[in-house]
């Protein structure tokens, strides 16, 4: 899973380089696509499901599922690339917002409030914890800081299928749901808006957006629980150093 | 990818239409709930007046909150 994790971050590091006002996100999803085939792994969102494409890219107020196609990426755009490799049987989920060139205060601020909830409830996932442990200190941060947390898309279980038990909302009480023990592998994944925490599904049956068309943002890795603590799989060195132990 | 959480979806009469397109509806179950308008129905203009009966989602982790996906004739 490593492996595969290591591809996921390699892919979203390459596809938000790719990232400048003026790209569709449908040449985004063939770089993506292409990518992870070069690297011996295959795209889990193709056919998922019916999943059209090879990855997610949402941008803006959509918060999760974005189909790409013709979308034109403009300058101050928050884009999320939510990527999922299969490897030898394995699969790894991680997903990142961007920003495209120069953005607001208050868009930067949801992006570092975004990284930094899931950084807090990365730090949850350890052996002996539960569930409303991580999804407690992903909403005590994110609510503190005056954003809200979206309540009906949660993070999952990741191994051998792409959506695994636990259920793992982002929001909840600590010390309740089922127990972490070491070697879970995880996908915890913050989605946060700048408005009404409401979302609804578009005609496509997929595109997921907020409700009020605030903006949203949306930072997921796949953990695995050590005997040593969380293991983030995911990881970049390039977007997040900090988190590499 | 995201996973969606199982919704629940009820009927309900509007009670009262509250700032933001946000709406009280008193559900036949009994509860009274905080609803917003689904994009969907926003997209299409569709209006939403106290005393119309509506169909509402609610996520199973916050029974307070709902959708209206739907207004009947």
């Amino acid at each position: 899973m490593a492996a595969a994790g290591a591809i996921v971050a390699a892919t979203i590091d390459h596809t938000g380089a790719h990232l400048e006002p003026g790209i569709t996100t449908a040449e985004l999803d063939r770089i993506a696509d292409r990518f992870i085939r070069s690297h011996g792994g295959v795209p889990t969102s193709l056919g998922y499901r019916g999943y059209p494409a090879a990855i997610c890219i949402s941008p803006n107020d959509v918060v999760v599922h974005g189909i790409p196609g013709g979308h034109v990426v403009a300058e101050g755009d928050l884009v999320t690339i939510d990527v999922g490799v299969t490897l030898d049987g394995y699969i790894a989920d991680s997903a990142y917002t961007f920003a495209v060139g120069e953005i607001d205060d208050e868009a930067q601020r949801l992006l570092d409030v975004g990284r930094d909830a899931l950084a807090a409830g990365i730090a949850q996932a350890r052996a002996g914890n539960r569930v409303g442990d991580i999804s407690a200190a992903v909403q005590r941060h994110v609510e503190e800081h005056g954003f809200a947390v979206v309540r009906s898309l949660v993070g999952h279980g990741v191994g051998r299928s792409y959506h695994e038990d636990p259920h793992i909302p982002n929001f909840g009480d600590p010390g309740r749901g089922p127990s972490l023990s070491e070697g879970m592998t995880i996908a915890i994944e913050p989605m946060i808006t700048a408005g009404a925490p409401d979302v609804y599904v578009a005609d496509d049956d997929w595109t997921i957006a907020t409700d009020d068309g605030s903006l949203s943002c949306h930072f997921e890795h796949t953990v695995a629980i050590t005997a040593e603590g969380p293991r983030i799989l995911t990881a970049s060195r390039d977007r997040e150093p900090s988190l590499l132990s | 990818m995201a996973v969606k959480e199982e919704k629940i979806e009820v009927e309900g009469e509007v009670v009262e239409a509250l700032p933001s397109t946000m709406f009280r509806v008193q559900l036949d179950g009994g509860h009274a709930v905080l609803a917003t308008i689904s994009g969907k129905m926003r997209k299409h203009y569709i209006r939403i007046l106290p005393g119309d009966r509506v169909k509402v989602e609610l996520s199973p982790y916050d029974l307070n909150r709902g959708r209206i996906t739907y207004r009947h004739r």
